[in-house]
């Protein structure tokens, strides 16, 4: 202790923040009070747990899906059940809940300590992610007990649609944060995403408005919940975007190429955008 | 006292768009010591502040904490900050607990959860929801996650605004505590008082620069003392003395001033010797020096002082210019 050192040095308590394990501990603390906050907060709740599953009975009640066959109704809700959790559960509820730990600069308090941005980010994501998750393996387990079981011909492309699609509308999620002043105008700045991309993602029928061929196709393939719907319906039943049947995995594989370039597309913008947009504490 | 600072900036500068809320300030903190910065609103102290946080990179100059840059080399040095901000928030939907174990668990080394609260004086109110605490109630849970990491450097941004006089005591203590542990604290405060009961050195920062450093007691010895007395004659009468009556004072700064109740105010460099002449002068005359009040300066009174000098010398510049 006599001799002066050429720079005190952090590391004199062996303390260091970096790695994988700490990062997934912090990742999880902030995901464990995140769904507490979750479970308190109603609105939130009701948002997570019931509109998929009100929006599903609601298209079957009146007819909006398939010819009325089992083995093609089965997926068909099985999609629309995806579609709505990643959008209402992830996209939106995310949304919301970034712009009010923003506004309650919790962010900010969170921005300080030993968290990065990405950790911070992620821990608020992980139930709703989880949540979304769970209805869509409740959806298949579901469709297999009340209609057919679906043929699964390519699991892993249905795991990629959801948690690629978790990751890509996470991303969505905190760019339309930093672009929603309130948590109230969230409710305006979702709306594209909600109505317009929705639609385009083949909810009410396997394709786009506009039929299964032509311009509005095209276009909708580009869309952002495009990908997710077509990875769902190519693993679950085989069924490819121009309607032929697949049946071996390696088929589905290569039949699911595109997609699964649109949704990284979709996600490195949604990296960007979040990058450009997001922010951490309520304009001055 | 001859190590190398823990934290030292070199012309440091911050900018927002036209405005340079930062204009070259210099710092150095040793370890163990409580440097306490002080200004008035908008003087740039949080803008300076969270320069040396790392929360913003400065525009100019050079930081280092702990060797590093805290901005750039964040995660190298985050794990031994402790920061309390001005304003940060909480869930209010959490307890008090869940928000304390939610912050631990995101630290590398963090306290007890029990300990820290006990410390802050919050065991008593663990389970309650946050949305529920007074504001000195949170501005107390603020302060216990700061310390939760046992933070090598904390920062302290005005950490006992809305405290009553007890928490803000206790608030102190626990303070001193952690720089008799060897902690190393920035402080920012409106409170003079505040600064004079914990800082070691004190930096005095006007418009983005620094304009005074020191011990308090280096500070206060340069401002003249003041003494103040109403001159009664030997039938209690209040008599007002011209400067001429008055005997002549080795150290006094300024005219002796008398103000609207009678009272007379002068301010001298040479306390002891000057109040001499002066109880000679009245015991002379067979006066009364009614409300005797002499005493050294206080830090409050150097910075006005300090205040209002550079604010006149500022405008002079600015005439100049």
């Amino acid at each position: 202790m006599t001799t002066t050192t050429p720079t005190p040095t952090p590391t004199t308590r062996g303390r260091t923040t970096s790695g994988l394990r700490p990062s997934l501990r912090r990742v999880g603390v902030l995901a464990r009070a995140e769904l507490r906050l979750l479970v308190r907060n109603r609105t939130a709740l009701f948002n997570a747990l019931a509109l998929p599953l009100l929006t599903v009975a609601l298209i079957t009640a009146v007819g909006g899906v398939g010819d009325g066959a089992p083995d093609v109704v089965g997926p068909m809700l099985l999609n629309v059940l995806t579609l709505m959790a990643l959008t209402f559960v992830v996209y939106y509820n995310l949304t919301v809940a970034y712009v009010a730990r923003r506004e309650e600069l919790v962010l900010k308090r969170y921005l300080v300590g030993e968290s990065s941005r990405a950790e911070i980010l992620a821990g608020a994501a992980v139930p709703a992610v989880v949540v979304a998750a769970t209805q869509s393996v409740l959806g298949v387990v579901g469709v297999s007990v009340f209609l057919e079981p679906p043929a699964l011909v390519n699991p892993l492309l249905m795991v990629v649609a959801v948690v690629g699609g978790s990751v890509m509308l996470t991303a969505l999620a905190a760019a339309t944060s930093g672009l929603s002043r309130t948590v109230e105008s969230a409710q305006l700045t979702t709306l594209p995403l909600l109505f317009v991309a929705l639609p385009f993602a083949g909810l009410f029928g396997g394709a786009a408005p506009g039929g299964s061929s032509g311009v509005f196709d095209t276009i909708s393939t580009f869309t952002p919940l495009r990908p997710i719907a077509d990875l769902m319906m190519l693993g679950a039943v085989g069924l490819d975007r121009d309607g032929q049947v697949l049946s071996t995995f390696g088929e589905t594989v290569a039949a699911g190429r595109l997609s699964v370039a649109v949704l990284v597309a979709w996600t490195v913008i949604g990296v960007l955008a979040a990058r450009r947009w997001m922010r951490w504490e309520p304009r001055r | 006292m001859t190590s190398n600072p823990i934290i030292s900036v070199r012309g440091a500068r911050r900018r927002y768009g036209t405005f340079e809320a930062v204009r070259g300030v210099d710092l150095d903190v040793r370890r163990g010591e409580l440097v306490a910065l002080l200004g008035t609103n908008g003087a740039g102290k949080t803008s300076f502040v969270e320069l040396v946080e790392g929360l913003a990179p400065a525009d100019g100059g050079e930081v280092r904490v702990l060797g590093r840059d805290p901005y750039h080399q964040r995660r190298e040095i985050v794990g031994s900050l402790g920061i309390m901000l001005q304003s940060a928030g909480f869930s209010g939907d959490l307890t008090v607990v869940e928000t304390a174990r939610t912050w631990a668990g995101t630290l590398t080394r963090p306290r007890p959860v029990d300990d820290v609260l006990a410390a802050v004086g919050l065991a008593h109110r663990a389970d309650v929801r946050v949305a529920s605490l007074s504001g000195g109630e949170k501005r107390r849970l603020d302060l216990a996650l700061a310390t939760m990491g046992d933070p090598e450097v904390l920062f302290l941004d005005e950490p006992t605004t809305g405290l009553d006089p007890e928490s803000r005591r206790a608030t102190w203590r626990l303070v001193q505590g952690m720089l008799a542990a060897g902690t190393t604290v920035l402080l920012t405060t409106h409170y003079l008082e505040e600064a004079e009961e914990l800082a070691d050195r004190i930096a005095i920062l006007q418009a983005g620069r620094i304009v005074r450093t020191g011990a308090v007691a280096d500070i206060v010895a340069a401002e003249p003392a003041r003494v103040e007395f109403v001159v009664r004659n030997a039938d209690g009468r209040a008599v007002t003395p011209s400067a001429a009556d008055l005997p002549s004072l080795e150290g006094v700064v300024d005219v002796p001033e008398v103000d609207r109740t009678g009272r007379l105010h002068l301010r001298t460099t040479r306390l002891q010797d000057d109040l001499f002449t002066l109880l000679q002068w009245a015991d002379a005359r067979q006066l009364r020096l009614d409300d005797l009040d002499a005493r050294s300066a206080s830090l409050e009174q150097a910075f006005l002082a300090m205040d209002d000098s550079s604010s006149t010398r500022d405008d002079a510049s600015e005439v100049a210019a």
